[in-house]
């Protein structure tokens, strides 16, 4: 039985409720923009190309730490062919995401903090006239010592890598407890405890940041960007430029991937954007592979020291995390970052008590950011690493120690948080069924095994980044006598596919068919604001506003249908382009009819808003707010990985992942949101780390010496879709982007556990690690033999 | 600048481009014929995104090659299909239908490249088995996908297996929780 292959197949598992409608909720809809992605002619902001546009290029500083002394664009100026030059005197104006951290500028205005800072800008002809030109600009520096860690930045208060932090290199300081940790502790009947360190790795969209300026006639600036956040963007480009708000128009064109990588304003719009107001002429920046390295934003990496404590029936008593993380040069959201460390690792399990105590660094390399599981990935991976461990001291199952902590549903966290629905349970029953776990967990041959992990995940933030009483996301959907529906909408479509969620909420509630949906988004000019891709906030908060938009248009029509076919409204059924009677379906008319038929009814265009507002929500205490969340997602993997003991080689062969979406709207789009986690979680495991030489230089910034995996890299994942009908939710909906990638990486740990009795804390978990970890085993083991205290 | 004027294959049509020097055949593509379904994701090789075919002359056979890594001169000669030259006036290969189908097209960036990758898995070998279809796309990097859904899309082009139908599991509801939890959360709150 121990050599048995999993037995469960797809088409074993029990069947959930069927599509509502055709095209509507629930249904396997293709991508609105998929057509114009297979065959090429969609755009991307690199794909924009406009009469007399100048390409200009962004010189980068050498050092880690210095002051810049002066900068001389001069000979630049000189060279055939270039047109204009930026310095940093010219934005002197700060900027940054969060509004209380703004400690960016787009060009250095005295002091570069990491190799890769932005220093000047030239604009040509051409893109390699502009890169000749950058060679031609002079910088007198003055180097500063570069501190390059977090104990570096500990110990050296006096080198302050922003001279106006009141508190010497301390980015941000959090420390919350919840209940008397340190008695309940001590009482545990195990206890693991342990310092775990997390690498940094970035997220490397295959697209490179890019973005392009126009001014018209009149003086209005438009940007387009690859943008997840292309309203900040425009609030950042007014303040920065000194440009009223309403003379900007910020466009995000089809994104190519950004998993957090793209939600900071970065250099290159205010760049494009200051020389063509300088140059009267459209300017692009296109990011060198290079230089998106540089821009960063990913991971942070964190030293984790955790302290899991266990009665003997296995239920959590305490848990304990002192965390240190390495921000980078900048705060980007670090602020947040410092809090999700902690406030969000309270589910799915209950917590007896809880402590974190979470300190965020500046040190002098690319700043860390939000990279997809913002914050939580990290202590998620300790934590569950920690879990197993204790339970194993115990004897007690790693599955069934998860179930037996099950937090519930309609609850509260200990850090006040309220969980809606919880589908856990189901996740964790699924993949123990799938994987076989009960007849293969523990009985694998040696080099071969399974771990398991759980995790939770917001769905959007109740903390608005920059405190306002309007709708976080807004929609406005507009009916045409022909049929066709237009849906404008601020939310930034990266891939995701909230574009396609918008045209199936259409269907759904008005009853036409999504390919007649016409989606206008992430235009300033255009679009009702949303605040951005990020949080995992889209789905569900756009998602409920065009549902509100919707719903008081469906019934207009609905009402104009029933006067027509001379029914009661409570009988029409809208389907795919067609409105009949539920009854006696021959009585039936056409979408486009009954759009007719409203418009004349109602005298006026037929449109309609709809609104996401944000509620109150969270713990009654300073930072209870921040990872606060309408609702939370709950996912469980099992990971099973073959480790060769001579080499330290070892792969992950299958991960089954289990995520409780709430609803799935598209099924197809929840499938590729899990997979698209899980294997960006299990190369953060294998292979992903930004390595930085002793002068604060990253190790190859490219997609050869920083590897990704390839498909030969991937494992097999096995997507398991889990719907708990989430009572505040679109449809029941909750997230699905972000949260099925933590449970990965503990997984993968676990797993190894299993393999071969190592306990792996340092990521990522290359084979030299593994090597040094078997080695200390078999000393351990070889020590063991001898001792005198024999066990029986 | 001093350019050089080349002619290309491109699509079936042949075209004059005056290029620098030292141009890739992917300047040549983007700026040269604003053919900008090939990508740029590293300039250098790495992730695939520029992948286009070619044919040389007196062979039948398209092989996937790096746009971003090859001189435009050196392109001269060879018939090139980029990805909008993958369809036709019938509509969209089997290859494009099936990502679009799939869900494998995510932010789409990569799969210009990849699309065409499959395509010559597929002209060689009508039907792959898994592992000649990863070795095949090993050289396109995704980021989004997980790459399962491409399998999932080949497959479907070279009609071994229809799109995935799989429902979602429903979770039952647990019991509720007893009333005084939140008193208790106050009680311990910071």
């Amino acid at each position: 039985m121990s050599e048995g292959r999993p037995r469960k197949s797809p088409t074993d598992l029990p069947e959930s409720k069927a599509p509502t409608r055709p095209g509507g909720i629930g249904a396997r809809v293709p991508k609105v923009d998929a057509a114009g992605k297979a065959d090429g002619s969609g755009l991307y902001a690199d794909d924009l190309s406009f009469p007399r546009m100048l390409y200009a290029k962004i010189l980068r500083s050498p050092h880690a730490h210095a002051r810049v002394l002066k900068v001389d664009v001069a000979k630049a100026l000189n060279h055939p062919g270039v047109i204009d030059a930026l310095v940093g005197a010219e934005l002197p104006e700060r900027y940054g995401v969060i509004p209380w951290t703004q400690d960016e500028n787009a060009l250095a205005v005295d002091t570069v903090r990491f190799i890769g800072d932005a220093v000047a800008c030239v604009a040509a002809l051409d893109e390699r006239t502009a890169d000749e030109a950058l060679r031609l600009i002079e910088v007198q520096y003055e180097p500063l010592p570069a501190l390059l860690s977090v104990d570096e930045s500990r110990e050296h208060p006096e080198i302050k890598i922003h001279e106006r932090n009141k508190s010497g290199n301390i980015s941000k300081h959090v420390e919350l407890e919840f209940g008397p940790v340190d008695a309940e502790m001590a009482s545990s009947a195990a206890i693991s405890d342990a310092i775990y360190h997390y690498a940094g790795s970035t997220h490397a969209p295959i697209e490179p940041h890019c973005a392009v300026a126009r001014v018209d006639g009149d003086g209005n600036l438009t940007v387009w960007s690859s943008t997840q956040i292309p309203h900040y963007v425009h609030r950042e480009l007014s303040r920065v430029l000194g440009l009223p708000p309403a003379r900007i128009r910020v466009i995000q064109p089809l994104l190519g991937g950004a998993f957090g990588g793209k939600s900071d304003p970065f250099a290159l719009e205010f760049c494009v954007a200051k020389l063509a107001l300088k140059t009267g002429r459209p300017v692009k920046i296109l990011y060198t592979r290079e230089e998106v390295f540089y821009s960063h934003r990913g991971r942070h990496p964190m030293r984790m020291h955790v302290r899991v404590g266990l009665d003997k029936e296995g239920l959590i008593r305490a848990v304990d995390n002192k965390i240190d993380i390495d921000g980078g040069a900048y705060s980007s959201f670090g602020l947040v970052t410092a809090y999700y460390a902690g406030q969000l690792l309270t589910g799915p399990y209950r917590f007896g008590t809880y402590r974190f105590d979470s300190t965020r660094w500046f040190t002098n390399k690319p700043p860390c950011g939000p990279k997809r599981g913002h914050g939580s990935v990290q202590p998620r991976f300790a934590f569950e690493c920690a879990l197993d461990e204790a339970a194993e001291k115990l004897g007690i199952d790693p599955v069934e120690v998860r179930r037996r902590n099950f937090i519930g549903e309609e609850v509260l966290t200990i850090n006040g948080q309220r969980i809606g629905s919880n589908g856990f349970l189901k996740c964790l029953e699924l993949v123990e069924e799938a994987s076989d776990w009960r007849a293969r967990h523990g009985k694998l041959p040696a080099g071969r095994g399974l771990g398991v992990a759980g995790s939770m995940y917001i769905s959007g933030t109740a903390y608005p980044i920059y405190p306002n009483e309007m709708p976080q996301s807004g929609v406005l959907v507009k009916l045409d006598r022909s049929g066709r529906v237009a849906v404008y909408s601020g939310a930034s479509d990266i891939g995701q596919g909230v574009n396609t969620l918008l045209a199936q909420i259409c269907a759904e509630e008005l009853g036409c068919d999504p390919r007649d949906v016409t989606v206008v988004a992430a235009d300033t000019d255009l679009t009702p604001v949303d605040l951005g891709a990020y949080s995992s906030r889209v789905t569900f908060m756009c998602g409920l506003a065009a549902k509100e938009a919707c719903e008081a248009l469906g019934k207009k029509l609905r009402e104009a249908a029933a006067s027509k076919l001379a029914v009661l409204p409570g009988d029409v059924r809208a389907e795919l382009g067609t409105l009949s009677s539920s009854s006696e379906p021959h009585k039936n008319i056409s979408f486009a009819e009954a759009c007719r038929l409203a418009e004349a009814a109602a005298g006026v265009p037929l449109a309609a808003t709809g609104g996401y507002r944000t509620k109150k929500l969270g713990g009654d205490y300073r930072g209870g707010t921040i990872g606060a969340s309408p609702a939370y997602s709950f996912t469980a993997h099992v990971a099973e990985v073959e480790v060769d003991e001579e080499t330290g080689i070892w792969k992950v062969t299958k991960i089954w992942a289990a995520h409780d979406c709430g609803r799935a709207l598209n099924p197809t789009l929840v499938e590729g949101q899990i997979e698209g986690s899980v294997y960006m979680g299990a190369a953060e495991a294998q292979m992903e780390d930004m390595v930085y030489d002793r002068r604060g230089l990253l190790y190859g910034p490219s997609l050869l010496d920083y590897p990704i995996p390839t498909s030969l890299d991937t494992p097999l994942i096995d997507a398991l879709m889990v719907e708990s009908n989430e009572p505040g939710g679109p449809y029941g909906a909750k997230e699905a982007g972000e949260g099925p990638l933590h449970a990965a990486i503990p997984a993968i740990a676990n797993a190894i556990h299993d393999a071969c009795g190592i306990r792996l804390r340092e990521l990522p978990f290359t084979p030299a690690r593994v090597l040094a970890a078997l080695q200390a085993r078999d000393q351990r083991n070889q020590i063991a033999a001898v001792s005198p205290q024999r066990t029986a | 600048m001093q350019k050089v004027a080349i002619t290309l294959v491109v699509n079936g049509e042949q075209a004059q481009v005056s290029v620098a020097p030292q141009a890739t055949l992917l300047e040549a593509l983007r700026y040269g014929l604003a053919l900008t379904g090939s990508k740029q994701g590293c300039d250098k090789g790495d992730c695939g995104a520029c992948t286009v075919l070619a044919q040389a002359e007196g062979s039948d056979e398209r092989q996937p090659i790096l746009a971003c890594i090859t001189l435009a001169q050196d392109a001269q000669g060879l018939r090139l299909t980029t990805i909008e030259g993958l369809s036709g006036p019938a509509g969209l290969d089997a290859v494009q239908r099936a990502f679009a189908e799939c869900g494998a097209l995510q932010c789409g960036f990569c799969q210009p490249g990849m699309m065409l990758s499959a395509r010559a898995l597929l002209d060689e070998t009508p039907k792959p088995t898994l592992p000649q279809i990863q070795l095949a796309l090993s050289g396109n990097l995704c980021r989004c996908t997980g790459y399962t859904k491409i399998y999932e899309a080949v497959q479907v082009a070279a009609g071994m297996r229809e799109p995935s139908s799989r429902l979602p599991v429903p979770s039952e509801r647990a019991p509720a929780e007893q009333a005084d939890q939140q008193q208790k959360v106050r009680e311990i709150a910071p």
